[in-house]
């Protein structure tokens, strides 16, 4: 147990210190929101659905928790080249703690990141259905946070250099944001986006914070809560399993 | 202390160790010789986890640790080629998160650290960043660190690459020190001849994934009629060049190198 707390921590900490990067990594986030947020707000509005800036509020916050998440996972890279990560697999400390120190962790700055975007879209106009939805609202995101944690472990313990991290970057984490809802209604699809959007995990997590923020779900509560609690057990072993056959 | 009999690792065709045995006695500080890509660091990766043997028997303080690998990774420290700290956090951070790793109550770790962080001279920059630091001082913190959980057996991994002659000499007083004081067995590799002549006790010559000479530093001079153990080393294993491929590790270094991440 203590090896998964002073795993977590080493990870909080490294967060909390590069101030530069926190303040990096929030800058494009709040870029869609302020600029697609007011851009389209007027055509969103013309076409009947009222404030843009409500809907895709919500949206941003889930592709912030979403590349936080996945990155913290990727980050392991770094810790390859420079070494830790062999302290850490030579240590007699079975190999699932260590993983799920650094997921956990990973998924725990991922929760901050999303909770500094929040207070963002309340400054910039945005208002909950109620103040208690974003409590409520917390739930999905945790459960998106560890989801995508622990497939950026797993991606983690795969990639070795640069070219496989900007490959995963254009073919997995942009389309899991744009196919998501995140920035467009998911009713009134054509039908092959319709399913594409129905196998992107992100879906569930941005129809689940929509759903408690704004409440408009266009999936469902049960069906959004059930496939990310699934999901998570489910890349929380692939991570584990991926995790245990690194070879350094 | 550690024994090692009719060790192979094939990767595909290629026979990186070859048939090796030898045996290092508890206390004893042992140098394993050998050119680059001799199957020196594929040697110690078998020895302490990291890597599985395709065929032989190891055994460290009487585990075998392909069966017992927790409680025999208990029981070595090892000190890798390349560094392996964590330089986002401070010397001391990294001091505790290794006790905590190791299963050393809190108590004893405080202790531990102020003793061997006092040692190694690194006391006073405790509190600042890994990243802050020269390669001497990383080099001393990671065997700090390495002694930490009061190891049996301490491996060394060329731990003096690219140090100046004073760090050097400075880190081989250290770990004779703590060899005699503590009764660690030490294991190292190094391509500084005079190194190992000064602390090895015993050395072995391994070439071509084979050891081709075991023995003191009187012996191997014997055994080869040379005057010193460099010639030695070049009698036995010719002076041809060895070249290694890079991979991409190295390839990643020099784009993180770039990023100055």
């Amino acid at each position: 147990m203590s090896a998964i707390y002073i795993l977590w921590l080493r990870e909080l900490k490294r967060y909390l210190r590069s101030k530069v990067q926190i303040i990096v990594s929030l800058g494009q986030p709040m870029l869609y929101l302020l600029a697609l947020g007011f851009g389209l707000g007027p055509v969103f509005q013309r076409a009947g659905s009222g404030s843009y800036l409500q809907f895709i509020a919500p949206g941003v916050v889930g592709m912030t928790v979403l590349f936080s998440s996945v990155f913290s996972g990727i980050a392991m890279l770094w810790d390859r080249q420079f070494g830790f990560l062999k302290e850490t697999l030579v240590a007699p400390v079975p190999r699932i703690q260590i993983m799920i120190g650094r997921t956990l962790g990973g998924a725990t700055v991922a929760m901050i990141q999303g909770l500094l975007i929040m207070l963002a879209c309340l400054i910039a106009g945005f208002r909950p259905q109620h103040w208690l939805a974003i409590p409520f609202a917390f739930v999905f995101v945790a459960l998106i946070a560890i989801v995508f944690a622990a497939l950026g472990t797993s991606i983690g313990s795969v990639i070795k250099d640069m070219q496989g991290f900007q490959l995963i970057m254009n073919f997995l984490v942009m389309p899991l944001f744009f196919l998501s809802g995140a920035l467009f209604p998911l009713t009134h699809l054509p039908t092959a986006l319709k399913v594409i959007t129905r196998i992107d995990p992100l879906s569930y997590g941005v129809d689940g914070l929509r759903g408690a923020l704004i409440g408009s779900w266009a999936i469902g509560m049960r069906l959004d809560f059930a496939l990310l609690g699934v999901l998570a057990v489910v890349f929380l072993g692939m991570g584990a399993y991926m995790f245990s056959r690194i070879e350094v | 202390m550690i024994k090692v009999e009719n060790l192979v690792k094939t990767f595909g065709k290629f026979t990186a160790v070859h048939d090796v045995s030898f045996d290092v006695a508890q206390g004893e500080i042992f140098a394993f010789l050998g050119p680059n890509g001799a199957g020196k660091t594929t040697t110690i990766r078998m020895l302490t986890t990291l890597l599985r043997p395709t065929s032989g028997k190891i055994e460290l303080d009487g585990l075998d640790p392909t069966v017992k690998q927790k409680e025999a990774r208990q029981r070595f420290g090892i000190v890798f080629q390349d560094p392996s700290l964590d330089n986002e956090q401070t010397a001391y951070e990294n001091m505790e998160l290794h006790g905590v790793l190791y299963h050393v109550p809190r108590k004893v770790r405080a202790e531990r650290t102020e003793r061997l962080l006092k040692l190694f001279e690194l006391w006073e920059r405790r509190d600042d960043y890994v990243k802050t630091f020269s390669g001497g001082m990383k080099r001393r913190l990671e065997i700090a660190r390495g002694f930490l959980h009061t190891p049996k057996i301490l491996f060394l991994d060329e731990p003096t690459l690219g140090l100046d002659p004073q760090s050097r000499n400075q880190l081989w007083t250290h770990v004779k020190n703590l060899n005699e004081t503590e009764q660690t067995t030490v294991f190292l590799t190094t391509h500084y001849m005079d190194e190992a002549a000064r602390v090895a006790h015993r050395i072995a010559i391994i070439d071509h994934g084979r050891i081709v000479a075991q023995g003191t530093v009187e012996e191997l001079k014997q055994q080869t009629n040379s005057d010193s153990l460099e010639n030695a080393f070049l009698a036995l294993t010719g002076a041809s060049l060895r070249d290694e491929s890079a991979n991409s590790a190295d390839a990643m270094r020099q784009v993180a190198k770039m990023w100055r991440r």
